[in-house]
């Protein structure tokens, strides 16, 4: 194998697995490291630099970071990062003072944004330090998009939405045009801006289509609209059956908010089997949590109705069969239709990108799915001046991949408005810092605790199950925030290796906990994976390969297990382990004030 | 050293050995020697060693005298019995511990100073005996807790980290143990675990004195230019006489080699020492070929490592002396005071 070029950011970034999973790389260990330190507000700002809504994603986001967290292959569980980002969020005090002042003197450059979702407002947010005038539109009375129709209070209060948006949009240089529903992309690019963003959002449920589906019509509802209208306080009844179609979180949300409305005998039905849902575990236990089964393999056929009243489902059973490649069908198993009686129905079985807006001569490129035909990385649109992101750009994702593309499309949008290059991406900040502070003294707290993974408090559900707005998780406390964030491994402090340094004298191979550094003949990486001190089966994970050893033998570190405990630096005779900070923030539009340092 | 213990945490694919015990249950407290001390790596290769062999943690009995060396006990098999005695005396202690109890495995760790200095009589007693023991030498040729001076091991003309030149000769604890009739003698480095574990496992099994002399570098005193015992140094010197593969008796033995490159030796127990040869002449079973093999490797400046001598069939103390078979504290109050006619009947004999 070839030495490991380490001054690429791309080694170190991987082994901070948390940040490398998130879509806007959050550096999750620096943050956690100041909530544990009580310095909250520094943990909000962290945050707010990187992903925008630390408070609204800390209660809802997909957390893609968790799954990928080292803890989770050590011990049981990940360290509950998500929730650790509301603990900042909740503790954080006054922070208004402390983001990027919006300059008093703008640049000239005009920039719609259509949809007050999160997308948009990262790019506004992005741009307006710079000078930038952002026009934002929204058909909705208030921003937030999906974050404020579609989430339920009960996971997300509305202060704190408010709140968020505020920041984003509030602090000057955005013109908000609430109420105002862009009907025509024609007209918006006659008004001349310099630029446009789409952050539209995915806003069409997917129909169901079934016999009696249109007799019943009036006891069906699509469930993002019908989120929306309890959300808007519309609707606040629902009959005492309810069947929610769909594996995903809106279901999920769907099903909740029915049983707070008066649905007693709430059930979800699934196509697929439990395991395929596309509903995030916690999601699936909190609903099941609140009395409501989860039942799969059932594929709707028929709703049953007593002239348009509705009073039920038919569903065939189904089982998941797989092709010799693998590939999954569902085919019916014979078994009798089941019937389940209902009052209503909830359909939350997907959604579709709609864009009746543009018009098709508009000079827009659009692909067979109906999607804009974008440069993945830089965002554009086949009209050099159209930006998207969010759900408008590559269909239905999370709040976290909109901040993602909306950073990435404020980087286009400004290099585009200065005349430059947009594929010529600035590289990220990358800082890598000695943590040594004494023989055995580092910046960090390298104790490893042996905590297992710390439950959320929840309000007794016979209260959750009486008010629709009534928070269900009450968040960490400081205290048992400070007990999760010593499960933290710090795996952004990293184990930087100097071969001319090294004496070869093995301790840091016999003091390794989890055994992952050999010294060895060098070899091809797929056979030295095999003869390493314990075998590097992840293969995910990255070899640290150095050489320069007197003794001609190679330095192999797999990154897979490392506690970041710093043992290894510690029993080093000579120095040549270091325990070094690897900080990353990935590149805002240049010279951006949204940058932490 | 460090200050924090090793984080109890390990690798998810961490084996088991036949007792259900994994590498990390035979260790110890976390070691308080200087950082890079060979004697730590010593540490880790004994508690591989007794991983592989599977030994029950509580039947191993470790005693150790003064010294860096003889501290090193507290950090591997912290589930053992443990004796740290008085400067050199721990081969008495042992001896007198395995007299009470037959039973138990017996590891006694010792330095250069402790067994070639103050223990050098007690040290050649307890092989002398055939006492039924591992017994390991952590072998840094300097006085590491006193800042440095030579030992009675370090070479003639050894430099001293503050410039002073070693005018006297070594002691070479592996050719004494040899003359004195060890039944089993080898000798390695602390850098090189793919020698040391096979030759701790085959001493562990072996039913007799068995010695091994570990060159084990002192980092903070003797690991400079000049010093023959660094691990620039060793490396640069290690001559192998042998590899050596120990196999259990209820282990399969696939591997095959090429005819007369190999020794097999089956030691009491039913374990197989397989000896590849990579010293033409050396015979590991002759005690006159083990003692030509060290002087002619000292007279070639180089250090002899492998295994050196083994008798595969030895007399344990035990043996020799005729005592009942069964450990002190296993016996009843009868046996083990039979009474005032039973004395009188030994004094008569002797009469």
């Amino acid at each position: 194998m070839k030495p490991t070029d380490i001054t690429n950011p791309d080694h170190f970034h991987k082994v901070v697995d948390c940040q490398w999973a998130c879509p806007a790389h959050t550096p999750v260990p620096e943050y956690i490291r100041m909530i544990a330190a009580g310095r909250y507000a520094d943990a909000y700002m962290v945050n707010w630099h990187s992903n925008v809504f630390p408070g609204i994603l800390g209660r809802t986001c997909d957390r893609p970071c968790e799954p990928a967290c080292r803890r989770g292959r050590v011990e049981e569980e990940p360290v509950a990062i998500c929730r650790l980002k509301r603990v900042a969020a909740d503790n954080k005090g006054e922070v208004a003072h402390r983001m990027p002042p919006i300059p008093t003197e703008r640049n000239g450059k005009r920039i719609a944004c259509i949809g007050a979702g999160p997308a948009s407002m990262t790019v506004a947010r992005d741009l307006a330090p710079l000078g930038y005038e952002i026009h934002v539109f929204d058909g909705e009375a208030k921003p937030g998009g999906f974050i404020r129709q579609q989430i339920p209070r009960f996971r997300l209060p509305e202060e704190v939405i408010d709140e968020e948006c505020g920041y984003a949009l509030d602090r000057g240089g955005v013109v908000s045009h609430m109420n105002r529903r862009v009907d025509s992309l024609k007209g918006l690019l006659a008004e001349g801006y310099d630029a446009v963003f789409v952050g539209s959002g995915a806003p069409r449920g997917r129909e169901l289509d079934v016999p009696g589906r249109n007799d019943a019509a009036a006891h069906i509802h699509l469930g993002i609209d019908w989120l929306a209208s309890v959300s808007f306080g519309h609707v606040t009844s629902i009959g005492k059956r309810v069947i929610v179609l769909g594996g995903g979180n809106t279901a999920m949300d769907c099903c909740r908010s029915a049983r707070r409305l008066g649905g007693e005998e709430v059930k979800v039905v699934v196509r697929s089997g439990f395991e395929e849902m596309k509903a995030s575990p916690w999601e699936k236990e909190d609903a099941m949590g609140e009395g409501i089964p989860i039942l799969n393999f059932l594929v709707p056929k028929e709703v049953l109705h007593d002239n348009g009243r509705l009073t039920g489902m038919v569903f065939e059973k189904v089982a998941a069969q797989y092709d010799e490649k693998g590939r999954r069908s569902l085919k019916p198993t014979g078994e009798p239709d089941v019937t389940i009686e209902a009052d209503e129905v909830l359909v939350a079985i997907g959604q579709e990108n709609a864009f009746p807006w543009i018009e098709r001569d508009a000079g827009l490129e659009f692909d067979r799915w109906g999607l804009p035909k974008l440069d993945e990385a830089t965002l554009q649109s086949t009209l050099p001046q159209v930006f998207f992101g969010g759900d408008a750009a590559f269909g239905p994702k999370n709040i976290i991949w909109a901040v993602a593309h909306g950073h990435q499309a404020a980087v286009s949008i400004d290099l585009f408005c200065k005349g430059e290059d947009v594929r010529n991406r600035p590289p990220p900040d990358v800082h890598l810092a000695s943590q040594k502070m004494g023989i055995h003294e580092w910046a960090y707290d390298n104790e490893v605790s042996l905590d297992l993974r710390y439950k959320v408090p929840h309000l007794p559900a016979e209260k959750a199950l009486r008010d629709i707005t009534a928070e269900v998780e009450l968040g960490f406390d400081r205290e048992m925030a400070y007990l999760e964030t010593q499960r933290c491994l710090n795996c952004d402090v990293q184990t930087v290796f100097t071969a001319k340094l090294c004496i070869e004298c093995d301790a840091c191979v016999d003091i390794c906990p989890t055994d992952c550094i050999t010294f060895t003949e060098n070899g091809e990486e797929e056979e030295l994976r095999t003869r390493l001190k314990a075998p590097a089966v992840n293969t995910y994970q990255d070899l640290y390969v150095e050489d320069g050893l007197k003794t001609g033998r190679v330095m192999v570190k797999d990154e897979d297990v490392c506690l970041h405990c710093g043992m290894c630096a510690e029993r080093c005779p000579t120095g040549a382990w270091d325990m070094q900070k690897f900080l990353l923030e990935t590149a805002k539009p240049k010279a951006h004030a949204c940058h932490s340092r | 050293m460090s200050y924090l213990p090793k984080p109890k945490l390990h690798h998810p694919k961490l084996p088991t050995n036949a007792i259900g015990l994994t590498r990390r249950d035979y260790e110890g407290a976390i070691s308080t020697l200087c950082a890079g001390c060979g004697h730590d790596s010593i540490s880790a290769a004994i508690i591989q060693a007794c991983f592989n062999l599977s030994l029950p943690p509580h039947r191993v009995a470790k005693l150790s005298g003064i010294g860096c060396s003889s501290k090193t006990p507290t950090y591997f098999l912290g589930a053992a019995h443990g004796f740290n005695s008085v400067h050199g005396r721990m081969p008495s202690v042992l001896t007198g511990a395995y007299l009470a109890n037959r039973d138990l495995i017996y590891l006694g760790v010792s330095g250069d100073g402790d067994s070639a200095s103050i223990g050098f009589g007690q040290f050649a007693h307890s092989i002398r005996r055939g006492v039924n023991m591992t017994y390991i030498v952590e072998n840094n040729g300097v006085y590491g807790l006193t800042k440095g001076q030579f030992s009675a091991t370090s070479d003639k003309g050894s430099v001293a980290k503050k410039g002073t030149v070693n005018t006297d000769q070594p002691i070479d604890l592996a050719a004494i143990a040899v003359q004195l009739g060890a039944s089993f003698v080898a000798r390695s480095f602390s850098g090189d675990k793919d020698q040391l574990v096979p030759l701790i496992e085959a001493a562990l099994l072996h039913d007799g004195a068995a010695f091994i002399d570990v060159i084990s570098p002192c980092v903070a005193f003797n690991n400079h230019p000049g010093s023959t015992k660094s691990y620039d140094y060793v490396r640069e010197h290690n001559d192998a006489l042998n590899r050596l593969d120990v196999m259990l008796p209820r282990e399969e033995i696939t591997a095959s080699y090429a005819p007369g490159t190999l020794t097999e030796v089956v030691q009491h127990d039913g374990s197989i020492l397989r000896l590849r040869k990579l010293h033409e002449g050396h015979d590991a079973t002759d005690r006159s070929s083990a003692l030509h093999a060290l002087m002619e490797g000292k007279s070639a400046g180089e250090i002899v490592t492998g295994l050196i001598y083994v008798e595969a069939e030895a007399t344990p103390l035990h043996e020799n002396l005729g005592t009942v078979p069964q450990a002190l504290n296993a016996l009843g109050d009868a046996e083990l005071c039979p009474g005032v006619e039973a004395l009188e009947r030994i004094n008569a004999s002797l009469r």
